[in-house]
């Protein structure tokens, strides 16, 4: 029989708490509200002190404390959460879309025999039943899943929720792992962070970023004359770092940066989710697309339906003209 | 080294995604398919290493559905050992549960040092496939990767987990292992047709059946939709020189530009 | 004494079996004049020039060659070939077989070919857009259009879209202006709808054998399926092809480009340009039409039968006119450092002091704006396709929507 609480798994990135773990408390309040429970926030790592604070919209902070849970690597970290789940039996467990939990979520679920949700968008709660609207098929489609199971897995998509500014009791409980842990057969053996003499794109005031719409290497450089008459920098999403045409330091995405410019100026850009997440926050967002149903166009506050080649050198004379 | 990759068939996002009369599953009746991205890139690291390591052997195990026959001959052309089907005739594609337990069934049988899938495939709504093989074929399990490099003794693969901020975190991984694959050292590699017809009169597609695996969903979709048509954009008419005086406007409006 | 030229080179083999035109000969006709590569518009950006390349080539190098950027910098301009003196076959068979031998050989092609080829195999077009949408540029027409696919009906013209015409923003004016001027001329046309796919040209010059061999087949297939009198083409690639490789393969059809079809209706095209352009124009011969198949005066009748124009000739025409830089090679040649000849061509179309560039070629229309943007040269000349001004003479363009 399991309890109403709803238990987030908050992570860490290079130091801060990564926004998702803060979507997720504000999207594990709204859900707890429903059921009559608890949340509670749990990080694994080798010394969560520091974040307990950040987790207080929590009403139990758990820090599992453990040198073996410093780098990410999936035994101990599974070997943890699968431990806890069995204690606290929480209704539901919310994951972050990200690197550790694409691997844990799953792995989790699949050892415990539960429900695994990808893309979670909303949550409402009625009856016993969870309804959870998921997103996939590259955000053209989105299902409404009813689950009565407990507990069932979520993995949240960055930006779904937004972080809340209620606190819970926030009970800060710091204990070492419940099971005894190896580092297992996959090791963490350190983190390669990028070259700093890039430009740091999460520090810009204006980005123009590019995507597939840019169709050769080429045509970069029509991007790259408008980010410079606009004092800022070239960014881009996934395919067009993997094809070499820019470092893996302008990527923005779930895999790259995130970016709260000014102003962003997609171009190309389909504004698919792994994107959209790295730059949905910014000040103002113009999109450029020739497909008028491009998801980029739900994000963005201009829009316009057009062949990046041509607005893209056109916009550049005018503000030089400007 | 033998190595065994998972290639999946997904419906072509060119065409809209259609939802079935009934609104609680998609309509494939008249979708085309393709191999998955992430798989295409996990035989394409596969197929590397194959190259670069020298003695190895790479299976390719997929799924009766969509274009498949296609995918494998291309694969078989691209240098594949041995291309396997598993026979399926169903108007759905199995969620990854259930795909995991029978792509499982035929991959435990290969005995296999390596087994790369894609991290994910866009028509995955419940858990992802690359994990719950893992689990199946009790195999240690790294996903989101971007490269591996086996050692010299094939004893470890080194490999690279994708984390935000362009950051990377080498691992070392004990082989046997299955990786879920985001990214290739390369692109996947054109094979000229001609080869792919040629593969179709020398390969031979194995078919292999497995046990009917239990569908126990206890998720249920009660409805499909599309994201709600209200689009957020404002968007901007005219003709490009005036689309862009508009935008010149409202940068300045917004204090970027002076 | 016959040369065993196998034992000699085995690599000849290969070179020496190229199915060659009639008239045309293999690489052992070379006399390493250097025509070919004095002609070669880049020539200075190749690490093997084409003379260079036949030598290595045939001298057992060819793997050296194969292996070499310079492989995949020929855009298929053919001035080699129209000047070489032993009549060699060269940008229409020994570069495409060339090319062909290297990718079975694992070499992989640039970027933008390889997409364009699996676009092309997925998807029946080089854009990689949804085959559904090939007759979108149709939507709301004002004239009748007969789609084959949907009924058939026997028709006196078969005009094959292609897939410029058919999905590219630029073209899309052109396309539905000519079928206004099909429609003002009585004649009774169809198009084959969404069951289009490539013609399948640039697929053969960039050596896919396998891909072309199966778009010929399609289409050999589809065509069967229809009565007609002629097939007509906005797309000089498409045309080249069916006329001079599909017969090799048994699929032989009365084809023309649109520039002769119309031509050969002159009373009737005049009868209808009633309205005069006041234009100084100049007209750029596409490789295909012009250069591949020696057309050169049907263009250029069209263009004088509209009142008002005038035409001036650039310093290269006809025979000698520089291509335009083709298609998918962009990239690749600027990365080895070679000129985009589309800004040399739109300034030497500006040294004729003329007002237009005519073309009547569906790549060109967005190639010469782009380049007229880029050397500055936009607002000084506008780059029209000869329907377009046709159709202005004829007040078939684009009506404003009210």
């Amino acid at each position: 029989m399991s309890s109403q609480d709803i238990l987030v798994v908050a992570e860490t990135n290079r130091g801060q708490l990564a926004d998702t773990s803060l979507e997720m408390l504000g999207a594990a309040r709204q859900i707890a509200a429903g059921t009559g429970g608890k949340v509670i926030a749990v990080l694994l790592g080798a010394d969560g002190s520091a974040y307990a604070e950040g987790l207080s919209a929590a009403d139990r902070i758990l820090l599992i404390n453990d040198p073996l849970l410093a780098g990410f690597s999936p035994r101990p970290y599974v070997a943890v959460l699968e431990s806890l789940l069995k204690t606290e039996s929480p209704r539901a467990v919310l994951i972050g879309s990200t690197s550790i939990g694409l691997d844990v979520g799953p792995l989790l679920g699949g050892k415990l025999d539960v429900p695994v949700i990808n893309g979670c968008q909303s949550v409402s709660v009625g009856g016993g039943v969870l309804t959870v609207t998921a997103s996939f098929f590259g955000g053209k489609l989105l299902a409404d899943v009813a689950i009565t199971a407990a507990p069932v897995i979520l993995l949240v998509a960055p930006g779904a929720f937004r972080p809340t500014e209620q606190k819970g009791a926030a009970q800060v409980e710091t204990k070492g792992s419940p099971v005894p842990l190896d580092a297992g057969p996959a090791v963490f053996e350190e983190m390669i962070l990028p070259d700093t003499t890039d430009v740091d794109i999460t520090q810009q005031d204006v980005l123009v970023a590019v995507g597939r719409g840019i169709q050769q290497q080429d045509n970069v450089e029509v991007a790259e004359a408008l980010a410079a008459s606009l004092g800022g920098a070239l960014a881009a999403s996934r395919p067009i770092v993997d094809q070499g045409w820019l470092p893996m330091t302008r990527q923005v995405g779930k895999s790259g940066m995130t970016v709260k410019p000014k102003c962003l100026i997609a171009l190309g850009i389909s504004g698919a989710p792994e994107h959209v997440e790295g730059m949905k926050d910014s000040g103002l967002i113009i999109a450029v697309n020739t497909d008028p149903n491009a998801p980029i166009f739900d994000v963005a506050h201009y829009g316009v339906v057009a062949d990046l080649l041509e607005v893209a050198p056109a916009l550049t004379d005018a503000i030089k003209a400007g | 080294m033998k190595i065994a990759v998972v290639v999946r068939q997904v419906p072509d996002l060119i065409e809209p995604v259609e939802i079935a009369d009934s609104g609680k599953a998609v309509d494939l009746e008249g979708a085309a398919f393709r191999a998955n991205e992430a798989d295409d890139l996990a035989l394409e690291q596969a197929i590397l290493i194959k190259e670069k390591f020298g003695p190895s052997a790479v299976t390719v195990v997929a799924l009766d559905f969509g274009d498949i026959d296609n995918t494998l001959y291309a694969a078989a052309a691209k240098g594949a050992d041995r291309i396997i089907k598993i026979p399926y005739d169903q108007a759905q594609p199995p969620a990854p549960k259930q795909a995991a337990a029978m792509y499982a069934e035929v991959i435990r049988s290969l005995g296999a040092d390596l087994v790369l899938v894609g991290t994910y495939a866009h028509d995955e709504l419940e858990s992802t496939l690359a994990p719950l093989v893992a689990l199946k074929l009790d195999l240690p399990f790294v996903g989101v990767v971007r490269g591996v490099r086996p050692s010299a003794d094939g004893s470890i693969a080194t490999v690279f987990k994708e984390f935000p901020g362009a950051a990377v975190a080498k691992m070392n991984v004990k082989l046997p292992a299955l990786l879920g694959i985001l990214s290739a050292d390369e692109p996947p590699r054109y094979v000229p047709v001609s080869r792919i017809r040629s593969a179709m009169k020398t390969a031979k597609i194995e078919e292999q059946e497995v046990g009917a695996a239990a569908l126990t969903s206890v998720a249920t979709i009660q409805r499909l939709h599309h994201p709600a048509v209200g689009q957020r954009a404002e968007i901007l008419q005219g003709s490009v020189d005036q689309v862009a005086a508009k935008i010149v406007s409202i940068l300045r409006e917004k204090g970027v530009l002076k | 004494m016959a040369v065993d030229h196998a034992r000699v080179n085995p690599e000849l083999e290969f070179l020496t079996q190229l199915d060659v035109a009639p008239g045309r000969k293999t690489v052992l006709n070379c006399m390493q004049c250097g025509m070919c590569s004095g002609s070669c518009p880049l020539a200075n950006a190749m690490e093997y020039p084409p003379r260079q390349m036949i030598l290595h080539a045939r001298s057992g190098y060819l793997d050296d060659v194969l292996k070499s950027p310079s492989l995949w910098m020929c855009i298929g301009c053919y001035t080699c070939s129209y000047r070489c003196p032993r009549a060699v076959e060269l940008a229409d068979g020994l570069w495409p077989a060339m090319r062909d031998k290297a990718m079975q050989n694992g070499v992989q092609p640039p970027t933008e070919v390889r997409d364009a080829f699996q676009n092309v195999f997925k998807y029946g077009n080089a854009l990689g857009q949804s085959p559904r949408k090939r007759m979108g540029w149709a939507e709301q027409l004002d004239v009748p259009v007969r789609d084959l696919s949907k009924e058939r009906a026997p028709v006196e013209v078969l005009w094959l879209v292609c897939d410029y015409p058919a999905y590219h923003p630029r073209n899309r004016v052109v396309t539905r202006a000519f079928a206004r001027i099909l429609t003002a001329l009585g004649i009774r046309w169809g198009v084959l709808g969404n069951k289009e796919r490539a013609i399948g040209d640039c697929e053969q010059i960039f050596g896919e054998e396998g891909l072309f061999e199966s778009l010929v087949e399609y289409n050999r297939e589809l065509f069967g399926k229809h009565q007609f009198e002629k097939i007509v083409l906005l797309d000089p690639h498409s045309y080249r092809s069916m006329e001079r490789f599909y017969p090799r393969f048994g699929a032989k059809y009365p084809v023309e480009h649109y520039t002769t079809f119309l031509a050969h209706r002159m009373d009737q095209v005049k009868a209808l340009l009633t309205r005069p352009v006041e234009a100084t124009v100049t007209y750029h011969d596409n490789c295909c039409v012009g250069r591949r198949c020696e057309c050169y005066d049907p263009p250029r009748a069209l263009l004088e039968a509209i009142p008002g124009v005038k035409l001036v000739e650039m310093a290269h025409n006809r025979g000698d006119a520089l291509c335009c830089g083709g298609m998918w090679l962009d990239a690749h040649i600027a990365a080895h450092g070679g000129d985009r000849l589309s800004d040399r061509r739109i300034r030497e179309a500006a040294d004729t002091q003329a007002g237009v560039l005519a073309v009547s070629c569906p790549f060109e229309l967005s190639r010469f704006e782009d380049s007229a943007k880029v050397v500055g040269l936009e607002g000084r000349i506008k780059v029209r396709d000869i329907v377009e001004l046709l159709a202005e003479s004829m007040d078939l363009g684009e009506k404003e929507t009210p």
